[in-house]
C-alpha cells in the first residue's frame, strides 16, 4: 500500500495576539492509498487542523506535509486551489451546501471546474439519491442533504476524501447511513478516506484510528476486524 | 450555464427587493445623465451641424446707416472671409384674425444671389421675386401661430406707408433658433416675427438705398475675433456704429449657450451624487451578502474554485443589480429626453433635429453606472476572494463591542436596553452608519435644492414684474422720438398714464474689463417701471452718476464710487467717466440706469425716448392695438400682462416637472438607503431579535430597536442634508446664471422642512416595510440558523 499524505514535524500555532495555542504539534503521520482511517479525539485535539491542512485549506506554521510526491507546505495559494480542485473531496458536519442550488446543482458546483468528473447524476445515484436531485436543500432532510455533500465531494472522483465529522449533526439512523455511504465509496472507488470524529464508536469500521490529544498523536490502532457501519450503535 | 452562473442568478432574484432598491437609485444616475449629457451633446450637434451648412457668421454689427461702398473695406480686414450687408428694419404688423398689435423684423434679401451667410430654410413655398416690391417670406413659427400660408396677404406699415404683403414662403434661420422680440422675456411667435423682404423692396420702403445698416461676417479659421471686431467698430464708426459682436453675444446663439451651460450644470453636478449613493449601497448590501455566505465561500475554496473566480461571482451579482439599474435608466433617459426635446421644440428651431440620443451616451452613463457598482462590490468581493479557507469553514467571531465613555454616558442616563442596543450599533458600525446617515443626508440635499427653485422664481417674478415693471404696456419707438412726443403717446386711447425711458448703446469699461450695455435713462420719479435697489428700495439714479445690476457690477469689477469709462455708440462715439452711484436687483439682463436729463446733457442733444411705459385702461385696448398698427415709428409693443402670464406659465410648468422630478428621486434615494440598512439590521439582528421575542420582548419593542436605528440614522441626517442641499442650489444657481438672467439663491424654511418630512416619512415607511418580516419570523428556525 503506497502513502498518500505524510508529515513531518507538522506544527500549527493560532495566535490570538494575547494567547498563543498549539493546536497541532510536531505530528509525524502516513496515511495510506485506499484505507478509510478514523481520527479521533476530543474537541481541540487537533484533528479539523490536520485535516484543514492535509485539504490544502490552511497553512501549518512549520514542518512538512506531502500528498505523494508533492510538498504541499512548500505550495502557494494558487497552487493550492489547484490542488484542491483535482484530488481532494470534503465532507463537512453542516454539509455546507449552497442553499440556492438543488442537489444536481451543488453536485455541478464540483463537476463543473473538476478534470475528470462523473456525471452529476451518476454521483447523486452512488449515495442513492437519484429521486431527489432537483430538490433544493431546504427540502432534504439532514442525512440526504449530508449524502448531497457525499456525491459532490466524489462527482470528480477524488483520491482522497476527507470528511469532518460528517455525522455531528445527524441522529444514529441518519448517521449510519452516511457511514454505509463512505464506506461503500472506499471499498468501490478504492477512494483513500479520513474520517475526523469524536464519536468513538464509529472507529470500529475503520483499517486504523489515530488518536489524537492536545495537537499530537496519542496513539495509532490498527483495526484486525472491521465492523459494518449498520452493527455500530451510539 | 454553470452551477456558479445559477447561484449568481438565483441570488439576484432572491435579493429582488433590496437589488430594485439600488438600481433605482442607480437608475435616477442613469437617466439624468443621459438625458442632461445626451441631450448636451446633441443640441450642440444640431446647432453646430445648422451653423456649419447654413453658414452662421461668426461676426454682427448694426450701424445707423452705412454707405454699400464700405463693405470692400469691411471685407479686406485681416482675417474675413465672407462679409455680407444687409438692411434690418422694424414694422408693425396687421395680420388679418390677429387683434394684439405684432411687430417683425424686416431682412433684406439681396437682389442678385443668394445670401452668402445666414442662409435661411425654406419650410414652404418659395423665396420673395428678386424684384417684388410687395412680396416676403416670413419665419415658419410665426406663419404657424398667426395660422399664414404661402399665398395669404396681410398689412405692414412700412416707414410711414400701409403696405399689403403677400407671403411666399416660410423660412427658417440659423439666426433665429430662439425668436424673441426686442424686450421680450419668451419667444411668442403670435406677436412678433421675422420677414425677409427683396433688398430693393426694403431699401425703397426704408429709404435706404446705396446703405446698408447690418452686416455679418464669416472668420478665417484662426483669425483672430477681437482685432476684427476691433477695426470694424472702427469703419462703422463714423455710420453710427452700434458696437459689433460675436456668436457669444448674438441673441438666438446666446439663449441656447445659456441652456447647453445649465445642462452642462445637470449633468455634472447630479449624476455623481446618484453615482456614489449607489455605490455605497451595493457596498453595504454585498458586504452583508459576504459575511452571509461565508460558509459558502469556504466550500466554493475547498472545492477548488479559485480566488479569481469567486472575486468574479460576487462582482457579478453587483454587475448584475448595476444592468438592472442602468436598462431603468436607459429607458427613463430616453423618455425625459424626449421630454426635453418636445420642451425644447416649443421654443427652439430647427429645421431638423438630431434629438437622437447617441449611443456614447448610453454607453457612458451604462459603464459609469456598472463601474459605480463594481467599486461598491470591489472591497467585498476581494475580501470574499482573500478569505482564508479554513477561516471561512468557521463560524465567524461575534463582532467586539467595547466599553466606551458612551457606554458609562448610557448607563449613566439609565437607557433602556432596546435604547443601548441602537447606540451601540450605531457606534459599533461608524463607517456604515455615517455613509447610511449621508445618503439619506443626501436625499434631503436633493429635495432642498430643488424646492429653491420654485421660490427663485416666485423672487425673480415679484422682483421683476410686480416692484420693477408696474406698467402695463411698453411701447418700442425705432429710431428714438422726441420726449416731447410722449404728450402724444398719453393722448392714445385708453391710456391713463405714459412715461418715456431712453435706451443708450454703450459700451462700459474698468481696468481691462469691458462690456456691451444699453442703458436706461429715465426721468426721476419714473414709477411704472422702477429701480430697485440692492436694499429693496425703489430709487432713482442720480443726477451724476451709474446705477448697474449686481452681475454686471461683479462682471466689470466695480464697486459704488468707482469710476466707469462710458464710450457712447451709435454715432456719439464720446467718451466719458461716470461714477458707480449704486447697485440695482436685477434677474433678467445686464441693466445698467442714468438719469435722462444726465445722459441727455453728455449727448448734448434735447431729451429723446426709446420706449413709453404706459398704464392702460384694460376695456380700451382693442382701440389702442387698432390705433398702433398705424403708427409708424412704433417698432414693438410689449404687452406686460401678456409677458408675465406666458413667462410664469411656461417657467412653472418645467419647475412643476423638475420639482416632480427631484421629488421622486430623494424617495427613491431614500428608500433606496434605509430599506437596505433596515434589511441588514434584520439579516444581522435576527437572531438577537428573535431572542429578545423568546425573552418575553412584545413585537412593539422588538420593532422598535429596527425602527428606531434607522429613524435616529434619518434624524441625524437631517442638518446635513439641509447644508449640502443649499451647496448644490448654490451650485445650480450659479450654473444657471448668464449675462441674460440670474437665478436668485432663495432658501425657505417651507423648503427645508418639506424635504425633512419627505425623507423622514420614506424612511419610516421602508423601516416599516421591513418589519412586517420581522413580525414573519419564525422564532424557532432563526435560533437553530448557524451563522
Amino acid at each position: 500500500m503506497g502513502t498518500v499524505f505524510r508529515t513531518r514535524g507538522l506544527t500549527k500555532v493560532y495566535d490570538t495576539g494575547e494567547l498563543k495555542v498549539r493546536a497541532l504539534d510536531d505530528v509525524d503521520l502516513e496515511l495510506y492509498s485506499g484505507e478509510l482511517a478514523v481520527l479521533l479525539g476530543p474537541s481541540g485535539s487537533g484533528k479539523s487542523t490536520l485535516l484543514n491542512i492535509l485539504g490544502g485549506l490552511d497553512h501549518a506554521t512549520s514542518g512538512q506535509v506531502w500528498f505523494r510526491d508533492l510538498e504541499l507546505s512548500a505550495l502557494k495559494d494558487r497552487e493550492l486551489t489547484r490542488y484542491r480542485r483535482d484530488h481532494v473531496g470534503f465532507v463537512f458536519q453542516f454539509y455546507n451546501l449552497v442553499a440556492s442550488l438543488t442537489a444536481r446543482e451543488n453536485v455541478q458546483l464540483v463537476t463543473d471546474v473538476a478534470r475528470d468528473p462523473m456525471p452529476a447524476g451518476e454521483a447523486l445515484a452512488q449515495v442513492g439519491l437519484e429521486h431527489r436531485m432537483n430538490h433544493f436543500p431546504a427540502e432534504m432532510s439532514g442525512g440526504e442533504q449530508q449524502r448531497v455533500a457525499i456525491a459532490r465531494a466524489i462527482a470528480k472522483r477524488p483520491e482522497v476524501l476527507l470528511c469532518d465529522e460528517p455525522t455531528g449533526a445527524l441522529d444514529s439512523k441518519t448517521g449510519i447511513q452516511v457511514l454505509e455511504v463512505l464506506q461503500d465509496v472506499n471499498d468501490r472507488l478504492g477512494t483513500s478516506t479520513a474520517v475526523i470524529t469524536h464519536n468513538a464508536a464509529i472507529r470500529r469500521m475503520a483499517h486504523r484510528v489515530v488518536y489524537f490529544l492536545d495537537g499530537r498523536i496519542d496513539r495509532v490502532e490498527q483495526n484486525a476486524t472491521r465492523i459494518a457501519p449498520s452493527e455500530i450503535s451510539w | 450555464m454553470t452551477a456558479l452562473d445559477r447561484k449568481l442568478i438565483r441570488d439576484f432574484r432572491r435579493l429582488w427587493a433590496q437589488a430594485l432598491a439600488i438600481a433605482l437609485v442607480l437608475a435616477c444616475g442613469v437617466a439624468i445623465l443621459l438625458t442632461t449629457f445626451g441631450t448636451f451633446v446633441s443640441l450642440e450637434d444640431t446647432r453646430s451641424a445648422y451653423y456649419e451648412r447654413n453658414r452662421f457668421a461668426d461676426v454682427f454689427a448694426e450701424a445707423n446707416r452705412a454707405p454699400l461702398w464700405l463693405m470692400q473695406d469691411i471685407r479686406r480686414i485681416d482675417g474675413v472671409r465672407a462679409a455680407d450687408a444687409r438692411i434690418s428694419q422694424f414694422a408693425v404688423l396687421d395680420v388679418p384674425g390677429q387683434a394684439e398689435t405684432v411687430t417683425a423684423r424686416i431682412l433684406s434679401l439681396p437682389a442678385t444671389d443668394a445670401p452668402r451667410l445666414n442662409l435661411p430654410v425654406l419650410q414652404a413655398g418659395r423665396l420673395p421675386s428678386p424684384g417684388a416690391a410687395d412680396e416676403v417670406a416670413v419665419n415658419a413659427p410665426f406663419a404657424e401661430a398667426n395660422r399664414l400660408r404661402p399665398g395669404d396677404t396681410f398689412h405692414a406699415n412700412l416707414n410711414g406707408f400701409r403696405r399689403e404683403l403677400t407671403l411666399t414662403g416660410t423660412l427658417l434661420s440659423p439666426e433665429f433658433i430662439y425668436t424673441i422680440g426686442p424686450g421680450a422675456l419668451m419667444p411668442d411667435n403670435e406677436t412678433f416675427g421675422v420677414l425677409w423682404m427683396p433688398e430693393s423692396a426694403v431699401a425703397a420702403a426704408f429709404d435706404m438705398e446705396g446703405a446698408f445698416n447690418d452686416v455679418a461676417l464669416k472668420l478665417d479659421l484662426g483669425a483672430n475675433r477681437g482685432d476684427v471686431i476691433d477695426r470694424l467698430d472702427d469703419l462703422l464708426d463714423p455710420y453710427g456704429g452700434l458696437g459689433a459682436y460675436g456668436r457669444d453675444l448674438q441673441v438666438s446663439n446666446s439663449f441656447i449657450d445659456s441652456e447647453l451651460e445649465q445642462l452642462k450644470t445637470s449633468a455634472m453636478i447630479l449624476p455623481p451624487i446618484f453615482y456614489a449613493i449607489s455605490a455605497f449601497l451595493v457596498a453595504m448590501v454585498m458586504s452583508r451578502i459576504i459575511a452571509l455566505e461565508r460558509s459558502e465561500i469556504g466550500l466554493l475554496k475547498a472545492v477548488g474554485y479559485s480566488d479569481v473566480e469567486i472575486c468574479v461571482h460576487y462582482l457579478l451579482l453587483a454587475v448584475l443589480i448595476a444592468m438592472a439599474g442602468t436598462l431603468i435608466g436607459w429607458g427613463a433617459g430616453t423618455w425625459l429626453a424626449r421630454a426635453l426635446a418636445r420642451l425644447y421644440a416649443q421654443f427652439f428651431d430647427f429645421p431638423y433635429l438630431i434629438y437622437n440620443l447617441d449611443l456614447g451616451a448610453y454607453a457612458l452613463s451604462g459603464l459609469l453606472g456598472i463601474a459605480s457598482a463594481a467599486i461598491g462590490a470591489g472591497r467585498s468581493a476581494l475580501r470574499a476572494a482573500r478569505l482564508p479557507p479554513a477561516v471561512a469553514m468557521a463560524p465567524p467571531a461575534p463582532p467586539r463591542f467595547k466599553r466606551t465613555w458612551l457606554d458609562r454616558a448610557m448607563v449613566a442616563l439609565c437607557l433602556s436596553q432596546p435604547v443601548v442596543m441602537i447606540l451601540r450599533s450605531l457606534l459599533r458600525w461608524p463607517l456604515r452608519s455615517g455613509l447610511t446617515a449621508l445618503g439619506l443626508a443626501l436625499a434631503v440635499a436633493v429635495m432642498v435644492a430643488t424646492s429653491f427653485f420654485p421660490a427663485a422664481l416666485d423672487e425673480l417674478v415679484s422682483t421683476t414684474f410686480d416692484r420693477s415693471n408696474r406698467q402695463d404696456a411698453v411701447l418700442l419707438f425705432e429710431p428714438d422720438i422726441p420726449k416731447t412726443a410722449l404728450a402724444d403717446v398719453a393722448r392714445l386711447p385708453g391710456v391713463m398714464r405714459a412715461e418715456g425711458q431712453q435706451f443708450q448703446s454703450a459700451v462700459l469699461r474698468h481696468g481691462h474689463r469691458e462690456k456691451d450695455v444699453a442703458i436706461e435713462a429715465r426721468r426721476p420719479g419714473a414709477d411704472l417701471a422702477r429701480i430697485i435697489a440692492a436694499d429693496g428700495r425703489a430709487v432713482d439714479p442720480p443726477p451724476r452718476g451709474l446705477m448697474l445690476s449686481q452681475r454686471l457690477a461683479r462682471h466689470l469689477e466695480v464697486r459704488p464710487g468707482d469710476l466707469v469709462e462710458v464710450e457712447f455708440l451709435g454715432g456719439i462715439n464720446e467718451t466719458h467717466l461716470v461714477p458707480v452711484s449704486g447697485l440695482v436687483t436685477q434677474y433678467i439682463g445686464l441693466g445698467a440706469y442714468m438719469d435722462l436729463g444726465t445722459l441727455s446733457g453728455l449727448l448734448r442733444q434735447a431729451p429723446r425716448i426709446s420706449v413709453a411705459n404706459l398704464t392702460v385702461d384694460a376695456r380700451a385696448l382693442p382701440d389702442l392695438h387698432r390705433v398702433l398698427k398705424d403708427t409708424p415709428e412704433l417698432s414693438g409693443l410689449i404687452d406686460m400682462a401678456r409677458m408675465q402670464r406666458s413667462f410664469e406659465a411656461t417657467i412653472r410648468k418645467n419647475v412643476d416637472i423638475m420639482t416632480t422630478i427631484y421629488l421622486t428621486v430623494a424617495i427613491l434615494i431614500t428608500v433606496g438607503v434605509a430599506y437596505n440598512g433596515a434589511r441588514i439590521q434584520l439579516s444581522e439582528r435576527a437572531r438577537e431579535l428573535a431572542s429578545l421575542r423568546i425573552l418575553g420582548f412584545s413585537r412593539g419593542e422588538v420593532s422598535f430597536i429596527l425602527v428606531g436605528e434607522t429613524m435616529l440614522l434619518a434624524l441625524l441626517a437631517q442638518p446635513l442634508g439641509w447644508l449640502l442641499g443649499a451647496g448644490i442650489a448654490k451650485a445650480l444657481a450659479d450654473g444657471s446664471t448668464s449675462d441674460l438672467y440670474e437665478i436668485p439663491l432663495v432658501l425657505k424654511p417651507a423648503g427645508f422642512a418639506l424635504a425633512s418630512l419627505v425623507v423622514l416619512a420614506a424612511a419610516l415607511l421602508s423601516a416599516l416595510v421591513v418589519r412586517r418580516r420581522l413580525d414573519r419570523l419564525d422564532l424557532v428556525q432563526v435560533m437553530k440558523t448557524r451563522e
